[in-house]
């Protein structure tokens, strides 16, 4: 018995080794091969992406992103800036899309007067765009070329 | 018998009586010069200490202003921004214009009551205070039209084109037209916000 462990010990220690050894030639890091001790040269700080221009979902259910610069809107326990365009009261003045309403469901698609607790943090959806170039290749296909058959 | 009132009573008729003669032993040349220099001298001095206390640095020496709203100052683009063009406090909080700057600084001696009694010595006291304490700086700003904002941001110099349409159409139809001032939509862009719970244009 006392054999059989020691074989099975080994022969996934070898496994491991072996995964090690093909994730470090040729996989894609954020450290660019850099060895651990050094420090490998920053990319760029990219732009927030400030045009006010929608971007098209991937599929229906995917939060719309954010087409504007976010910089210092304030979302805690005492205030919601974006609440004071995207609120339903608050577009007549600011035109701005009012939050979906979902929002206003709790989760037993109960509605309420005011935003669910539980969709009142907005960027834990909802997020800005950079310009970055893409650090992996992206492969997802829309759903509507797979109903075509692309 | 004399009260305390009557000798202090006495004191300032001597110093009336004595005001109000004619200098014995002092030339005029000695009083009008020596006058004018001391007035020199005084009114140095005052706007000196006037303008110290007009500083990022006087304002940031008492720990309720250097570990609350300076710290929160920091990271927003008053403080750090690509042109390098840094608003300290005086700059928001403070007129330029020399009466209403006076008129600010003897509102301000509250301020050294509530710091000599500690009103706002711990964050917590500072928290709970935040909602009245924004509230006057809301006020002051909605007053004078956003004064202090629009020492360095005017409607004149705005070039709207350049703005994010959003913005752009903001400005036209509520700046421009007058409807609406500065501090009326940007709330809490220095500082962290109070509870907003019914404050206009909050939810």
């Amino acid at each position: 018995m006392k054999r059989f462990l020691i074989h099975i010990t080994t022969t996934i220690g070898l496994l491991a080794l072996a995964s090690t050894a093909a994730f470090s030639d040729g996989a894609a890091t954020l450290r660019q091969g850099e060895p651990i001790a050094s420090e490998p040269q920053a990319p760029k700080i990219t732009k927030v992406e400030n045009n006010d221009v929608k971007r098209v979902r991937n599929y229906p259910e995917q939060p719309p992103t954010i087409p504007h610069k976010t910089r210092d809107y304030e979302i805690s326990l005492n205030a919601n800036k974006c609440m004071s365009c995207h609120a339903r009261t608050r577009t007549g003045e600011s035109q701005a899309p009012m939050v979906s309403v979902t929002h206003y469901m709790d989760r037993d698609n109960q509605v309420l007067a005011t935003v669910s607790p539980r969709r009142y943090f907005c960027n834990q959806c909802h997020v800005t765009q950079v310009t970055a170039p893409p650090l992996v290749e992206n492969e997802f296909t829309d759903v509507e070329n797979i109903i075509k058959g692309e | 018998m004399l009260t305390p009132f009557k000798k202090l009573w006495g004191f300032v008729c001597r110093i009336w009586s004595s005001a109000n003669r004619p200098a014995k032993h002092l030339s005029i040349g000695f009083l009008t010069i020596g006058g004018f220099v001391a007035g020199v001298m005084f009114w140095g001095g005052f706007n000196t200490a006037l303008e110290y206390t007009n500083t990022e640095e006087f304002c940031v020496s008492c720990h309720e202003m250097g570990d609350n709203v300076f710290v929160e100052l920091k990271p927003t683009i008053h403080y750090s921004n690509r042109s390098g063009v840094r608003a300290t406090c005086p700059d928001c909080h403070v007129p330029h214009n020399w009466t209403d700057k006076i008129s600010r600084k003897m509102q301000a001696s509250k301020e050294v009551w509530g710091k000599l009694f500690g009103t706002i010595n711990t964050r917590e006291k500072f928290q709970a205070e935040r909602r009245r304490l924004a509230g006057h700086e809301w006020d002051r700003l909605k007053a004078n039209n956003s004064l202090e904002c629009r020492n360095c941001h005017s409607t004149e110099s705005m070039d709207i084109t350049v703005q994010s349409t959003r913005a752009a159409e903001a400005h036209q139809a509520f700046l421009f037209t007058g409807e609406k001032t500065c501090i009326d939509c940007h709330k809490g862009i220095a500082h962290e916000l109070p509870d907003m719970t019914g404050v206009e244009g909050w939810e």
